[in-house]
């Protein structure tokens, strides 16, 4: 059994949901986003996901335009990126690794190449935001071959029709997009969610995560009411960025405040009741 | 990775019956989106095969090509230009005289036609020089929709003039600071819009570029330019011109003027690329000469990028040029060698539009002057009896201040 099936089936045996926070690889450089990676499983992250930089997000705001601004000005890589959860996966083998980004660095490190590498390094999922169904036969071989997931995006715009053909590749657990919007805007409401979640799960088995616009430990708690996980990066890294110092550095608390909230994020997690 | 042959793909030994059904010209284009915007893009693919169908489409973006852009344009033989160059017989196709100044207006009249089809009750756009902007704000002026244009804040400073039209026009002019604050990120910025307003929002792309169905789109509503042209010749000279040349920026008025020719094989078609300070400088915006295949703006293309797959910032004295990726089917046709693909720098930009001013009495956008640049290359080394046949795709108001800044002069 995939990292990522285990931590789900552990989960509901417990009778909860996931905590999926967010780090942007690099961001502020390499040592501090390292010691917020190591940490995260300590302080309440049932799976991580890490942003790979990349120069045009955009699907993102600025939140996190402004991190992988940052971490590419440090020097950040893909090999990097890789490095960083080869480095983890040292002392956690347990907890599910996950790369968000976009095709062209996967594309330019050759995609059965990227596969491989990253599979290698302890990476259990992708998530490629510009990869839509339509042309994810560019990766989806070579992934598959090396038991890397890939964590389709669900959309409030994708529509009954379309749910099967963005499913039918998805493994790992579904990414529901909660609103039409970039990241760190919007937020959905708890009507929409008990909307949203209960369609798609008419055509899949596999979790359901909620991302896109979760921010606080209450929302994070009402996405696991309605789903089996919920994704909060932006919130993380606006406090990240109000550490650092006027040069974009990290400060001595920057790693310990990151840790903080994703304790109480955890905290809301955990205590949300989770539909039977 | 490999060449497709021309034909193996397409059938039917045409060059012009691209993208196939994934929206692919050979290995390149596609739909490189977010999930959210991806029904959407197969809504305007839908509406606009519909459209295509509907008899009444064509006769009704005609009647505002000819009575409110002002086409066709004429076809201009540059009579004093060529006893200068002494070689080929050069003419322009004078796009450069339709309503704004540029080609720009052909696809946005066309795509405004279509968003109102959709029922789209708010138009987005992207530009770089601003003539793309303010076209869009015009056809949106016509027909009454609110229009906002993302506009890098390099661009809005060095385009002041055209901020100001579109404002007159009505648009909100949106000025954008992520990257170096040009097109690239102005394109960023227009996507994320529609990703936040993608039930009400219809995006007018500027260029051949984007997601499918996009460049074949923009295509279309720009092929104006070379069928006029086309039958302009055969008119004035009674056959095809010998070299076909237009500028590159995205790339919508050469895949204008070259597609109708791209079957007729005795046609030199030859783009020119933005070379800024030179090829081997890295100020430049020679995503052909100098680039390698990838993913941006939903399209895989000929991109600038370092070797993590990172964009790089382009470089050109013309804002309109100033782009790192370029439309797929022009990567195609460079991959199968039906285009050949050159570059002309700032400095003969510069020379091109000055020779342009002084001996035709037509001053030139800088973007068209890369294309004269090289058209002074080549047609002294031609026979008499030939023929080149060159998009003067805009006019150069909107360049005055940029050039007057490149020769010292202080307005």
């Amino acid at each position: 059994m995939s990292r990522i099936a285990a931590r789900f089936a552990k989960l509901k045996a417990e009778g909860r949901g996931a905590l999926i926070p967010f780090l942007e690889a690099w961001d502020p450089d390499s040592a501090t986003s390292m010691a917020i990676l190591r940490g995260m499983p300590g302080a309440g992250a049932d799976l991580i996901e890490i942003g790979c930089p990349f120069t045009d997000p955009m699907a993102d705001g600025p939140t996190i335009q402004r991190a992988g601004r940052r971490a590419l000005d440090g020097g950040a890589s893909m090999a990097h990126t890789l490095a960083m959860v080869r480095e983890f996966r040292r002392e956690d083998d347990a907890t599910p690794v996950i790369l968000m980004g976009y095709l062209n660095p996967i594309l330019s490190y050759g995609p059965q190449r990227f596969c491989t590498d990253a599979a290698a390094a302890g990476v259990d999922g992708l998530i490629i935001v510009d990869l839509p169904s339509e042309e994810a036969d560019l990766l989806a071989a070579d992934a598959a071959a090396r038991g890397l997931d890939i964590i389709r995006l669900v959309a409030p715009t994708t529509d009954d029709a379309r749910l099967p053909l963005v499913l039918a590749g998805s493994s790992g657990f579904v990414y529901y997009v909660s609103i039409t919007g970039i990241t760190g805007t919007r937020t959905a409401s708890s009507a929409e969610l008990a909307e949203a979640i209960p369609r798609i799960r008419k055509f899949t088995d596999l979790p359901i995560a909620v991302g896109f616009g979760v921010r606080s430990a209450a929302q994070a708690a009402e996405a696991v009411r309605a789903a089996d996980g919920a994704v909060v990066a932006s919130a993380l890294i606006d406090t990240l960025a109000d550490s650092l110092d006027a040069q974009g550095r990290a400060g001595p608390d920057t790693v310990r405040r990151v840790l903080d909230q994703v304790r109480a994020l955890a905290e809301g997690v955990r205590t949300a009741r989770v539909p039977a | 990775m490999n060449n497709i042959a021309p034909g193996a793909r397409f059938g039917a030994n045409s060059l012009r019956s691209g993208p196939d059904e994934r929206g692919r010209f050979g290995e390149f284009g596609g739909r490189f989106v977010a999930e959210t915007l991806m029904p959407l893009i197969l809504e305007v693919e839908q509406a606009y095969n519909a459209a295509k169908a509907d008899p009444a489409f064509q006769p009704e973006l005609d009647a505002y090509l000819k009575n409110y852009v002002g086409r066709p344009s004429p076809l201009w033989f540059a009579q004093r230009l060529t006893e200068q160059l002494g070689g080929a017989k050069v003419y322009f196709k004078r796009d450069e005289l339709n309503h704004t100044g540029a080609h720009k207006i052909n696809s946005c009249m066309g795509q405004i036609l279509l968003a109102r089809r959709m029922g789209k009750t708010r138009i987005i756009a992207e530009t770089g020089a601003g003539q793309h902007g303010v076209a869009t704000a015009t056809v949106c002026a016509l027909f009454g929709l609110p229009c906002t244009v993302y506009m890098g804040a390099t661009d809005v400073a060095r385009q002041a003039p055209n901020v100001f039209r579109m404002k007159l026009l009505g648009a909100e002019v949106k000025a954008v600071t992520s990257g170096a604050a040009t097109l690239k990120d102005a394109m960023n910025e227009a996507l994320r819009d529609w990703v936040a307003n993608v039930r009400d929002t219809f995006y007018i792309i500027g260029t051949v570029a984007g997601p499918h169905p996009y460049p074949m789109m923009v295509r279309d509503f720009q092929s104006v330019i070379g069928d006029e042209a086309k039958a302009q010749l055969r008119e004035a000279e009674g056959r095809l011109p010998d070299v076909a040349v237009a500028c590159i920026g995205g790339g919508s008025n050469a895949m204008g003027l070259f597609h109708p020719f791209l079957d007729d094989s005795s046609v030199r078609l030859i783009g020119v690329e933005a070379a800024g300070h030179g090829l081997d400088t890295q100020q430049h915006a020679a995503s052909l000469s100098r680039g390698r295949p990838g993913v941006l703006h939903g399209n895989r293309t000929y991109l600038l990028q370092n070797d993590d797959g990172q964009i790089q910032e382009a470089h050109s004295i013309s804002a309109g040029l100033d782009y790192p990726g370029i439309g797929p089917e022009h990567s195609w046709l460079h991959d199968i060698k039906r285009v050949e693909y050159v570059a002309a720098t700032d400095d003969e930009a510069l020379a091109a539009f000055q020779l342009c001013t002084r001996t035709e009495g037509i001053i030139p956008a800088l973007e068209p002057a890369h294309a004269l640049a090289h058209v002074a290359k080549i047609a002294p080394t031609m026979d008499k009896d030939k023929i080149i046949l060159m998009n003067l795709c805009g006019r150069g108001d909107k360049d005055i201040f940029t050039v007057a800044d490149a020769l010292g002069v202080k307005l």
